[in-house]
C-alpha cells in the first residue's frame, strides 16, 4: 500500500518536472505552426528583408521592426551596460557597508518595478524632456534606448555582482602584494576573472531589452517605417504585435504571429548564448 | 573631523594615485549614485504626483467615465494572482522536488528540464501573450477571460517558482533527510514532513516574487484576459488587471490623474512585495 503511494507520487513529481519541457514544446509548436507557413506564403526574403509594412495593401516586410528592435537594444546596451557594470563593481568591491544596505534593496526594487510603470515614467518625464531640449516629438529611438538602458540595469548589476563576488580573493591579494593599488587590483584582476559571468549578465540584459514591450510602446513613437534617426520614432517587433493584434485578421494576423516567431528565434539564440556562458562560469 | 579626513586620505591613497585610478573611482561612485538616484527620482515623482489623486471615487464598485474606478481592476488582479498561483505553485514545487530529491546524479531529464526552465524564463511576455491567445483563448475556446489570462501568467511564473524552490530544497542539510530515514520514514514522508516544512521560507520568497511578476504583467494579459473594466461575473469573463488598467489609462491620455494614482497603488504593492521577499530571504540566510 505504502509502496504503491510512493510509486505514484514518484511519477507525479516526474510529470511535474516534465511539464516545463512540454510547455516549451507547446509554445514552439503553436507559434511555429501558425507562423512558419505564413512566412512561406509571404516569401522569406519579402518578409524578413521587406522594407515596407502596409497591412492594407497586403505588404508585410518586417525589416523596419527588426532593425528597430536591434537599434533600441544597442542603445540600451550603450547606456545601460557601463553604468550597470560600474555599479556592480562598486557594490562588490567599493561600497561602504552602510550604503550597501540601501543600494542592494534599491537594485532589487528596480528589478521589481513593472514595465508599465517604467513606460509611464518615460511618457511623462523623458518624452517631454527630450521634446523640449533636443527637438522632435520626444517619442523617439533615443527615449526608448534610454528607458531600456534604465530597465536592464538591475539585471546586469545583479548577475555581474554575483560573478565578481565569486572570484577568489587571492587574485586581489596577489595584485596588492605586487604593489598595485585597490582600484588597479580590482579592475585588472577581479574584473577580467569575472568576464564570463559579466558577459552572461549583459546577454541576459539584451534579452530583456529586445523582449520588452509595454515600456517601449509608450515612448518609441511606433511608426512602421525604416528607422530614420535618433530623434525619430521607431517600431520594434514586440510593439508591432501589441499595436495591431487587436484589429488584425487573416493574413495580417498571421503576419503578426510570424513576427513573434522571428522574435522568438532571436530570444532562443540569446538564451543559448547565456546558457553557454553560464556553463563556462560553472566550469571555472 | 581631522581624524576622518586623515582616514579618507589614507583610503584614497591605498586605492592608487595614478590618474586612471582616480578616473575609475569617479566612474564607480558616479554610476552607483546614478543608479540609486534613478530609482529615488522615479519613486518620488510618482508618489508626489499620484498621492493627491487617490480619492474615494477611485475605489467605487463600478467603473465609468466619471469616476474611472480602479476597484474592478484591483479585484481582477487579486483573482488573477490567486488562480495563477493555484496552478503554478504545486506544479513548480513538485517539479523542484523531483529535481532535488528524486532525480539521480547525472540524470538526463534534469538537464533538459533546467535548460527548458531557463528558456521559459527568457521568453518575452508578449510571446506568452500570443501563445495564450492562440492556445487558451482560441484553441481551448476560453475566450478573453480571467481563466485564459491566469493560465498564461501561470506558465510565466512557473520557472521562477521552480528555481527558488529548488534552491530552498538544496539548502536543507542532508542530515535532516538521513535522520528521517533513520527513524524509519519513507521517502515521501521525509519529503513532506521534514524537507518541505524546513524549506518554506525560501519557497515563500519565490511565491512572493511571482506575485510581483503577475501584478506587474501587462503584455501577456491584453490579448488573453482582455481589457474589460467591470467587475467579473465569473472566471470566464474578461477583466483587466491593475497594470493593464494603468496602460489603458496612460495610452488613452484622458485620465492622467487616475493613471498617476494607479501607478502609486502599483508601486506601493511592488515595494511591499519586495520588502516581504527580502525579509524572508534574510531569515533564510540567518537560519543557515
Amino acid at each position: 500500500m505504502n509502496k504503491g503511494k510512493e510509486k505514484i507520487m514518484h511519477w507525479v513529481f516526474l510529470a511535474a518536472a516534465c511539464a516545463s519541457v512540454a510547455l516549451v514544446a507547446m509554445i514552439c509548436v503553436f507559434l511555429f505552426a501558425n507562423g512558419l507557413p505564413t512566412i512561406g506564403k509571404i516569401g522569406v526574403t519579402d518578409f524578413l528583408l521587406g522594407e515596407k509594412w502596409r497591412p492594407n495593401n497586403d505588404i508585410y516586410g518586417i525589416l523596419p521592426m527588426i532593425l528597430g528592435s536591434i537599434y533600441v537594444t544597442i542603445g540600451a546596451i550603450i547606456t545601460g551596460v557601463p553604468i550597470g557594470l560600474f555599479t556592480a563593481i562598486f557594490m562588490a568591491r567599493f561600497c561602504p557597508p552602510l550604503f550597501y544596505r540601501f543600494l542592494k534593496p534599491a537594485v532589487e526594487l528596480l528589478a521589481g518595478i513593472p514595465s508599465v510603470i517604467y513606460g509611464f515614467f518615460g511618457l511623462v518625464i523623458m518624452v517631454p524632456f527630450i521634446r523640449d531640449n533636443l527637438g522632435g516629438t520626444g517619442s523617439s529611438m533615443l527615449t526608448a534606448s534610454l528607458l531600456l538602458g534604465m530597465m536592464i540595469l538591475p539585471t546586469i548589476i545583479s548577475v555581474a555582482e554575483a560573478a565578481l563576488r565569486a572570484v577568489p580573493n587571492s587574485y586581489y591579494e596577489g595584485a596588492l602584494a605586487l604593489g598595485a593599488g585597490h582600484v588597479r587590483s580590482v579592475f585588472f584582476t577581479i574584473v577580467p576573472a569575472a568576464k564570463s559571468g559579466i558577459m552572461a549578465g549583459i546577454i541576459l540584459g539584451i534579452g530583456r531589452a529586445i523582449g520588452e514591450t509595454m515600456a517601449v510602446i509608450m515612448v518609441a513613437g511606433n511608426q512602421a517605417r525604416m528607422p530614420q534617426g535618433l530623434l525619430e520614432g521607431v517600431r520594434t517587433m514586440t510593439t508591432n504585435i501589441v499595436i495591431e493584434m487587436g484589429y488584425a485578421a487573416d493574413l495580417h494576423r498571421d503576419a503578426l504571429i510570424a513576427t513573434a516567431v522571428v522574435l522568438f528565434i532571436f530570444i532562443l539564440i540569446i538564451n543559448l548564448t547565456f546558457s553557454y556562458l553560464k556553463g563556462r562560469v560553472v566550469q571555472q | 573631523m581631522n581624524n576622518f579626513s586623515a582616514r579618507l586620505r589614507k583610503t584614497l591613497y591605498s586605492y592608487g594615485t595614478e590618474p586612471s585610478a582616480i578616473l575609475l573611482l569617479f566612474c564607480v561612485w558616479g554610476s552607483a549614485i546614478a543608479t540609486f538616484l534613478t530609482l529615488a527620482f522615479l519613486l518620488l515623482y510618482i508618489l508626489w504626483q499620484g498621492l493627491p489623486h487617490i480619492t474615494p471615487a477611485l475605489f467605487a464598485l463600478e467603473y465609468n467615465t466619471t469616476n474611472v474606478s480602479l476597484f474592478p481592476a484591483l479585484v481582477d488582479t487579486v483573482i488573477m494572482v490567486i488562480m495563477a498561483l493555484a496552478m503554478a505553485t504545486p506544479l513548480g514545487i513538485f517539479a523542484a522536488i523531483y529535481l532535488v530529491e528524486y532525480a539521480k546524479r547525472g540524470n538526463k531529464i534534469v538537464n533538459v528540464v533546467r535548460v527548458t526552465a531557463d528558456t521559459l524564463s527568457g521568453i518575452p511576455s508578449i510571446v506568452y501573450g500570443l501563445f495564450g491567445m492562440l492556445f487558451f483563448v482560441t484553441y481551448l475556446k476560453m475566450g478573453y477571460s480571467l481563466l485564459a489570462g491566469s493560465c498564461t501568467v501561470a506558465i510565466m511564473v512557473l520557472p521562477l517558482i521552480m528555481r527558488t524552490t529548488e534552491e530552498a530544497l538544496k539548502a536543507i542539510p542532508d542530515s535532516y533527510r538521513e535522520g528521517s530515514y533513520g527513524l524509519g520514514a519513507g521517502k515521501l514522508r521525509t519529503v513532506f514532513a521534514i524537507v518541505l516544512p524546513s524549506a518554506i521560507p525560501g519557497i515563500l520568497a519565490g511565491i512572493i516574487l511571482s506575485i510581483g511578476r503577475i501584478v506587474g504583467e501587462t503584455a501577456a494579459l491584453i490579448y488573453t484576459s482582455g481589457t474589460v473594466a467591470a467587475l467579473p461575473a465569473n472566471v470566464f469573463s474578461s477583466g483587466r488587471t491593475l497594470a493593464v488598467h494603468m496602460y489603458v489609462l496612460a495610452s488613452e491620455g484622458l485620465f492622467m490623474q487616475q493613471a498617476y494614482a494607479t501607478a502609486v497603488i502599483l508601486v506601493v504593492i511592488v515595494i511591499c512585495i519586495n520588502a516581504a521577499s527580502g525579509y524572508l530571504a534574510r531569515r533564510l540566510m540567518k537560519g543557515n
